[in-house]
C-alpha cells in the first residue's frame, strides 16, 4: 500500500505569536487546532483522527481530546522529538489510506519561554545515568556531531554560518518571525561559543508557540474551497546509538529519505523546495547531506554556495526563517517545516522568498540528539495530486 | 565554582558529580566504580559489547550478558567545551569539556575529559579513565589525557 494519492493537507496554521505569557499549553492546542480547521473550512465536529507528541499536556491524545471535545476514530501519540509531527502527516496518510479516518488534526503546542516544555529524557531512561549525569545539553550534544563533521571532512564554522545566513535572509521578509535582522558570517563567528565548535548564532531561537495541520481524504478534499497539497511520500527511521557504535556524522534521513522519494516518484532534481530542520547549522548540513542533495561532507560546500537562499539557489530552504530565525514552538520544529512547506505549493509564501512555480516540496524532521538516538522523518508534498 | 586561577588554560578540575539512578541492572556496574574498575557488558551467545551496560543484548537479542573489566583506556572520539547553559548540577559549572571516548574494546562511551589543557584536547587524544565519586554508591567514569 502507498499513501502516494491518498491524503492530502487541507489546513495549515501557525500560531503568530512568540511569547504567550497568558494561556496554557492546551488552550495553544486548541487555539492553532481551530486555525487550522478554519484554513481548510472545517470545524472541530468534522475531526475523526487526531495526533500529538510529546508536547501535548497529561495524556496525551486522551487529555487532548478530552479538552477540545472530538470523537475519533483514530489516535496516534508518536514521539520521536521535534521529528513528530513530520512522522504523523504520514502516519496520518496512512491511516487515511486504510479507512480509519478522513480528518485527521495534527497539534503542536508549547511555552518554554513563558512557562517549562516536559522533557522526554527524564531519570527513568536507560541511558540517562550513562550521558545526563556528564552535563548533557542540547547544544553540547549536536556540538559533539559538529566537532567530528569538522574532523572527519574539514567543514568549517564560517560554512556552518552561512546556514544561519540564509534563515535570517529569509526570516527578514516574515513579520511574525523572532529574529528578522538579516545576520552576516562574521556575525555567527563573533558570537559568544555555547559549546565548541557552536556559537549563538549557531543555535535555534526558543519560543512560545504551536502549529497545527489537517490532513483529509480526497473525498473530503474534493468538497473544500481551500487548495490541499497532496501527500506524496514519507519515511521514519529513528537512529539509535548503536550500542556503543556512534557515528555522529549520519543522521537517520539516510534511512527516512529514500522511502519518501521512491514513494513520491521524484527526484533530488524534482524538489523546488525543501524545509529542514534547523534545530542548529550543523542539523541542516549533515541532514541535506544525507537526504542525497550533495556527497557525503560536501554539505559545507553546498551550503557555502549560497544554495540554500531563496528564492534563486539550488535548494532554497526555510523560507520562513526557520527554527533558526522565525520559530522553534516547544522546542520540537518539525511542525514548522510543514507549515512552511505548505505555503511554499500553495504560493503563499512572502513573494520575495516565494520559490516560483513551486510544484514539488520536502520537510525533514530531526528529534532528539544529532547522529545518535534521534528522529528522522521525511515528507514529501505535492501542489497538485 | 571559582575560576580556576593556577592554570587559565586548564578546563574541568572540579566538576559536580551527580549520582546516577542505580537499578538491580546496573548496580554491578555502578558498584565496581566505586572500586576503580569500569565494566563492559558482553553477550554470552555473540560475545559483543554493549555501551551503555545493559542486561540485554542488543545486538544478537540475547537475554544473558557478562561483566568484563575494561582496561579503561581509549582515544578522544569528539568533544565540546561547554561554555554556557550547563543543566542542573551543571548550571554555573562551565567551561567544562563533554566528549564521547572510543574504548580500547570499541564502544564509544559518554563522558567528561578533565583535567586537561584546552590547547591538548583534540579528536584522537588518548586518555585514561578515573573515577570521580558522587554522594551515591557510584563514581563517574571521566577520563584525563594520558600522561
Amino acid at each position: 500500500m502507498t499513501i502516494r494519492g491518498k491524503a492530502l493537507i487541507a489546513g495549515a496554521y501557525e500560531h503568530p505569536l512568540r511569547k504567550i505569557p497568558d494561556k496554557s499549553v492546551q488552550q495553544v492546542h486548541a487555539e492553532v487546532a481551530a486555525g487550522a480547521l478554519a484554513d481548510a473550512g472545517l470545524s472541530f465536529s468534522d475531526v475523526d483522527g487526531y495526533f500529538c507528541a510529546g508536547d501535548a499536556p497529561g495524556f496525551g491524545p486522551l487529555s487532548m481530546a478530552d479538552y477540545m471535545g472530538l470523537s475519533l476514530s483514530y489516535v496516534d501519540s508518536t514521539d520521536i522529538g521535534g521529528s513528530s509531527y513530520v512522522a504523523h502527516i504520514g502516519h496520518a496518510a496512512a491511516a487515511i489510506a486504510a479507512g480509519k479516518c478522513s480528518v485527521a488534526l495534527v497539534t503542536l503546542a508549547g511555552l518554554p519561554v513563558s512557562g517549562t516544555v516536559p522533557t522526554a529524557v527524564n531519570d527513568r531512561a536507560p541511558e540517562f545515568g550513562f550521558e545526563n549525569v556528564f552535563g548533557t545539553s542540547t547544544p553540547s550534544m549536536y556540538a559533539l556531531a559538529a566537532q567530528r563533521h569538522i574532523h572527519e571532512f574539514g567543514t568549517t564554522s564560517e560554512q556552518l554560518a552561512e546556514v544561519k545566513v540564509a534563515a535570517s535572509m529569509h526570516a527578514h521578509y516574515n513579520p511574525n518571525a523572532l529574529l528578522r535582522k538579516v545576520v552576516t558570517v562574521e556575525d555567527v563567528i563573533n558570537s559568544p561559543l555555547i559549546a565548541d565548535p557552536l556559537h549563538r548564532l549557531d543555535c535555534c531561537v526558543i519560543t512560545d508557540g504551536g502549529g497545527a495541520v489537517v490532513v483529509v481524504s480526497p473525498e473530503v478534499a474534493k468538497r473544500l474551497d481551500r487548495h490541499s497539497v497532496a501527500v506524496l511520500g514519507h519515511g521514519e527511521a529513528p537512529k539509535t546509538a548503536a550500542a556503543g557504535r556512534i557515528d555522529l556524522t549520519h543522521t537517520g534521513a539516510v534511512w527516512s529519505g529514500p522511502p519518501a522519494f521512491a514513494e513520491a516518484g521524484v527526484t533530488h532534481a524534482d524538489i523546488d523546495y525543501a524545509s529542514i530542520y534547523d534545530s542548529f547549522t550543523i542539523t541542516v548540513v549533515e541532514t541535506i547531506e544525507d537526504l542525497g542533495f550533495c556527497p557525503k561532507g560536501q554539505g559545507g560546500a553546498f551550503v557555502a554556495s549560497g544554495a540554500l537562499r531563496a528564492p534563486d539557489g539550488g535548494l532554497p530552504f526555510n523560507t520562513d526563517g526557520g527554527g533558526l530565525c522565525n520559530n522553534h514552538p516547544a522546542n520540537r520544529g518539525g511542525m514548522t517545516k510543514i507549515l512552511e512547506a505548505v505555503r511554499q505549493l500553495r504560493g503563499e509564501a512572502h513573494p520575495a522568498v516565494q520559490v516560483p512555480d513551486c510544484e514539488i516540496a520536502l520537510a525533514h524532521g530531526t528529534g532528539g540528539s544529532l547522529g545518535t538516538r534521534m528522529g528522522s522523518a521525511t515528507l514529501i508534498l505535492g501542489r497538485e495530486a | 565554582m571559582t575560576e580556576n586561577t593556577t592554570s587559565a588554560a586548564r578546563i574541568g578540575s572540579d566538576l559536580p558529580a551527580p549520582t546516577p539512578p542505580i537499578s538491580v541492572e546496573t548496580q554491578t556496574f555502578w558498584t565496581a566504580t566505586t572500586e576503580g574498575t569500569l565494566l563492559l557488558s558482553r553477550c554470552l551467545s555473540c560475545r559483543e559489547y554493549a555501551w551503555y551496560p545493559r542486561g540485554f543484548c542488543p545486538h544478537c537479542g540475547h537475554l544473558d550478558v557478562e561483566w568484563v573489566p575494561a582496561a579503561g583506556t581509549g582515544t578522544v572520539y569528539s568533544y565540546s567545551i561547554v561554555r554556557r547553559g550547563g543543566l542542573g548540577d551543571y548550571r554555573g559549572a562551565e567551561p567544562y569539556v563533554l566528549a564521547y571516548v572510543e574504548l580500547d574494546e570499541g564502544v564509544r562511551m559518554m563522558t567528561n575529559i578533565v583535567d586537561v589543557d584546552e590547547d591538548e584536547l583534540r579528536i584522537g587524544l588518548p586518555v585514561s579513565v578515573v573515577f570521580h565519586r558522587t554522594a551515591g554508591e557510584a563514581a563517574l567514569p571521566r577520563f584525563t589525557p594520558a600522561r
